[in-house]
Formats: C-alpha cells, structure tokens, sequence
C-alpha cells in the first residue's frame, strides 16, 4: 500500500494531492500534460523534496516534512524507469542490468537476471552498447534494469511517451506480460488513454496539481461526470471478463463478466485466463423491446441507471448490467422518441466485431 | 640521449619533462575535485573560488611565482611549517618547480572537467541513485568514467603547457641547471650566453615539436575515449 499526501508550490500553480495505491496492481496517474502527476512521481522516488506531506510505502515513511523524515531515493527501493531510458552509455546493457542488482539489499525478493532477460525478450542484446540499440530495446531495458534492482515499487514516468506508435506497440505487450508475472505495484504515470486501458487495475484522474478522482478502473472509467473522461470521443467503460471458451471455428473467444457474457473476436488468452475488455459508448446501442433477427452477437438485458447530457446533440446513457456499468452514447432525438428514463428495462447490443481484446490492435488514442 | 643534444640540453628536457609530469599528476585531483565543486555545489563562495581558481589564467606568471614564494618561501607561513614539520624545502628545488607549474596549469584542467562535468546529463546520475547508488559509488560509477575524455584532454594540455612553464618557475624556483633549469630556462640561459645561438634554435625546435605532439596526443586520447564511452558510437 502506496500512501501519498503532498503539496508543493510551482511558479504559477500548486500541486496538491493524495491518494493511495493498493499494493499489487498498477496504479496509473493520468491526466493531461503539466497537471502534475510526474512530480507526484519524482516525490516518491525521492528525488524532489515536496514542501510538505507524508509518502508511506508498506509500513515504511519514506517522506513526512512534520517527522523531518526524508529518505534519500537510494535507500527507497524504488525502481524508476524514466521517459528518456537514461541508460548508461559507458556500459554494456549485460553491465546496465547488474547495475542495480548489484546493489539490491542482501536477500530482497525479485526475479533473477536470466529471468527479467526472458520476459523483456533483452537475451541477443546483453554485450551492445546503449548507443546501439533502438528506442523500444532501451526501454525495456531499462525497465529490466529498474527491476532488477529489486524495488518494492516500480515507477515509470510516461515511459512510452517518446516512442513512436510502432515502437509503443513494441513495448506494451511486455509491459503487460510484467504485470500478469509479478507482484509488484506499479505507479505509472501517462496521458495516453490506450495504456490506462492496457494496464490500470487503479486509475488516479489528475488535473491542474488536483486528483479530480481515484479508484478501481472499472468505476473511475465509467464516471461520465468527468471531464477528462467523459469528453472522449471513445469514452466507455473497461470489463474484467474470464475466458469462457475459443470457438476457432467460428472465430470467436466467448467471454464472462460479472453481468452477462460477450462474444468477441478470437483472442489469444488462454481458456480461464483474464481479460480486460474496453466497451466504447459509440459501440453500444439500445433497444427497449427485445431485439429478433439481428446480425448482433451481443444483446445484454440492462437496466437504464441514469443518463448525462454529452457533447453535441448527443446523450450518454448509464446502463446497468447486474453489478457492471456499461456505456452508451445516443442521440437526445432516441432518448427522447424512446421515452428513456432511470429505471426502465432495456436491451444493450454490442456488434462482436466492434470489440477487441487488450491483446488486439487498438486505435491509438491520441 | 640523443647525439644531437649536449648534456646539459638533454638535462633540461629530462628535467621538464619531469617537472610536468609531476604537476599534472599531483594537479588533476584537486582540479577535479575543485571542478565538480564548481559544477554541482551550490555554496556559499562559490564565485569567489571560480575566480581564485583561474588567476593564473590571467595574472603574469612572474606575481604567481612571487606569491609562491611569499607562501612557500622559507620564511612563508606554509613553507616554514613544511620545512619544520617535514624538512621539506620547496624553493630552489625540482619539487618546486612543479609546484609553480601545477598552479600555473590548475585552470587548464579544472576548465576541460568542468566542460566534461557539464555535459553529463544529470538525470544519469538520479538514474543511479534510485537504483541504490550513495554518494561516492555514483560519482565512482557514473560521473567519473563519463567525465574521462575531459579529465585525461585537460590533463595532457597541462602537461604541454607545462614543459614550458617560464615566469613562476624562474621566480619561485630560480634557474639552476640540473634542478630547476627546464627547457624554457635553459634557452632564455641560452640566448644571454655569447655564441649560444645554436643551442637556443635547437631547443626551441625541440619544444615547438613537444608542444605539438602534447596537443595532438590530447585530441586522439579524448577521441579513443569518447568512442569506448559510446557517445559517437553512432
């Protein structure tokens, strides 16, 4: 468990924030350029004093400007992986990698050399040279490097900011295989959707040095009152599901989430395993009689919850699904010729082809 | 030794070349340190030690000499002490000779460190110390063999500059052949003797080809370094 209560004045705007992070999962800060979220993350690593506040990792203060306590980052265990991978140019990436196990406390948990080299797929580059390897190779690199380290936190500052969108696709998988390997909390800091839909178990919403909201990503994703979230063109709710079954014939993984199931298109997650699905508000679309004779796969009795004004001439519909909130987005002409209201039964169609996986292409979202 | 140098000129190459050496290997801690403090302290009296540092940049060799004379004379504040507590003497000796020439050539390579400290990016450094890097481990680790095409440039133009070093060394040390007459003394002795004509061209030749050789040595070191480091890799 991550506390954080910090303030810290800049020229020209302050920084005041708290939140928690849970101690397994990822932990992303989002929130558009310059709302402060790196400097929440320099905090913890300790390398920026913040003029006041507590930052507790387990049991440990590792900053608490009333106690007087602030704790040098090299004796934080914190791993970070910074933007600019900032590797060091004079040693081999074999040289980089022990940099940091090297100096890991006697004894520290944490995955071993050969290990980290297998889950970052870094083994036929371990004798270059930094200056040689591409912008993708340098960042799991030093993702190997921070992790090695042993850290009881791992942080990345917008690690794949500087990536290009082939170089990004290049990275996340592994990224994603990293969290589904180790228990390790990650504090992860990005304004880039595409990656809080990859990877957020927990999601911080900042804005302006606030934290506009934080929680499970389900919830926090699905708050329309939101102006960050809300305004997405792609805006829609995130579904932890459980693979049912592949149904190679016709193409199709079927899946459950708590409140109904979902056909997609053929994933690569094995049978039971999970996934987290994005359910786009402009991909939903609502009938009040049950729908027959549809192309539709996916047609989930819900319940209309509440419903938003959104940008345009347009509505956004809270629909509930047993315990799972689903998205929609309408026009205010159907809200209006369906007589919709809080309360009333209705049906949620999905098309299949409409859905992809994490493991699927997505549209980049920015 | 060469046949083409009499005793004496061979003396006062071996001599400078022993003098140079010494003060570059006793100059390029301090300067280093002095360097690094100048790039990442923030202290009070920073300025003023940037300024005392590089005075004899500026001021005439022959003031430096006799401000190292005042210090380290016999009679000086240091130089009894040294004298009391060592028996070391430094006027009129070698040893001080490379004294006068390790002040006169500081500024030289507290300038080419500082340049190398400048260019290291900062963020290596706090890269280092979240991976567990204290103090001394990180500037051993890190600054230091990033910072050595600087420190070994800075220290070979120091030694150039050195074999050369007149004003302060004649000053402080005097001009006695054998101890403390090098090159550049031996030909101002050269010029002021009767048919010493010769022996002065031969000298000066010897020094320009040193004097070259010094900066062309710096240029490729800084280069083979600066590749091994990876920084013109690609």
């Amino acid at each position: 468990m991550l506390e954080v209560t910090l303030r810290h004045g800049f020229p020209g705007f302050t920084l005041e924030a708290s939140f928690a992070a849970p101690a397994e999962g990822v932990t992303v800060l989002f929130g558009p350029s310059g709302c402060g979220k790196s400097t929440l993350l320099a905090a913890v690593a300790g390398l920026l004093r913040p003029e006041a506040g507590r930052i507790a990792l387990g049991g440990a203060v590792l900053f608490d400007s009333r106690a007087g306590v602030m704790l040098p980052p090299e004796r934080r265990r914190c791993g970070v992986v910074f933007q600019d991978a900032r590797l060091f140019p004079h040693l081999s990436v074999e040289a980089n990698l022990r940099y940091g196990l090297r100096r890991a406390p006697r004894g520290a948990e944490g995955p071993d050399f050969s290990e980290v080299v297998e889950l970052l797929g870094i083994g036929t580059l371990l004798g270059r040279r930094p200056a040689l390897l591409s912008g993708g190779e340098k960042q799991r690199v030093a993702l190997g490097r921070a992790l090695l380290s042993r850290p009881r936190l791992l942080l990345m500052d917008e690690p794949l900011a500087a990536l290009d969108q082939g170089r990004k696709a290049e990275v996340l998988p592994f990224l994603a295989r990293l969290k589904q390997r180790l228990r390790l909390p990650i504090l992860y800091v990005t304004h880039a959707m595409a990656e809080v839909d990859r990877l957020a178990d927990t999601l911080v919403l900042m804005q302006a040095g606030r934290v506009l909201a934080s929680g499970p990503v389900e919830e926090v994703a699905a708050r329309t009152d939101l102006p960050l979230l809300g305004a997405r063109r792609d805006a829609g709710v995130v579904l932890a599901c459980r693979v049912l079954r592949h149904d190679t014939a016709q193409g199709l993984t079927h899946l459950a989430f708590p409140g109904g199931e979902l056909a997609v298109p053929l994933a690569t997650v094995p049978e039971g395993g999970p996934l987290r699905l994005r359910l786009r508000a402009r991909d939903v679309v609502l009938a009040t009689e049950a729908p027959r004779g549809l192309s539709v796969r996916n047609i989930l009795p819900v319940v209309v919850e509440g419903l938003a004004a959104a940008e345009g001439h347009a509505a956004m519909l809270r629909l509930r699904a047993g315990p799972s909130l689903i998205l929609a987005r309408v026009t205010r002409e159907a809200v209006a010729r369906l007589a919709l209201a809080p309360g009333q039964a209705a049906w949620a169609l999905v098309k299949a082809v409409a859905l992809s996986g994490p493991d699927g292409e997505e549209a980049p979202d920015d | 030794m060469p046949p083409w140098l009499s005793p004496e000129e061979w003396e006062a190459v071996r001599l400078s070349l022993s003098v140079a050496l010494r003060s570059v290997v006793f100059g390029v801690p301090p300067a280093v340190l002095v360097a690094w403090l100048l790039a990442r302290g923030r202290f009070p009296g920073r300025g003023l030690l940037d300024a005392l540092v590089h005075l004899p940049l500026v001021m005439p060799p022959v003031v430096v000499g006799w401000l190292l004379l005042v210090t380290f004379g016999v009679r000086g504040p240091v130089g009894s002490l040294l004298q009391e507590w060592f028996g070391l003497r430094l006027v009129f000796t070698t040893g001080g000779a490379a004294l006068a020439t390790a002040v006169m050539s500081f500024p030289l390579i507290v300038r080419a460190v500082r340049l190398s400290l400048d260019a290291v990016e900062p963020g290596l450094e706090a890269a280092a110390r979240s991976l567990g890097a204290g103090p001394v481990d990180r500037f051993l680790t890190i600054t230091l063999p990033l910072i050595s095409p600087g420190i070994l440039s800075g220290a070979i133009t120091a030694f150039a500059a050195g074999l050369g070093e007149f004003g302060a060394v004649i000053t402080f040390a005097s001009n006695i052949p054998g101890q403390t007459q090098t090159l550049p003394l031996a030909i101002y002795s050269a010029t002021q003797t009767p048919g010493g004509e010769a022996m002065a061209a031969r000298l000066a030749l010897l020094s320009f080809a040193l004097a070259v050789a010094g900066l062309l040595a710096a240029e490729f070191a800084r280069r083979r370094l600066q590749a091994w480091l990876g920084r013109e890799a690609r």
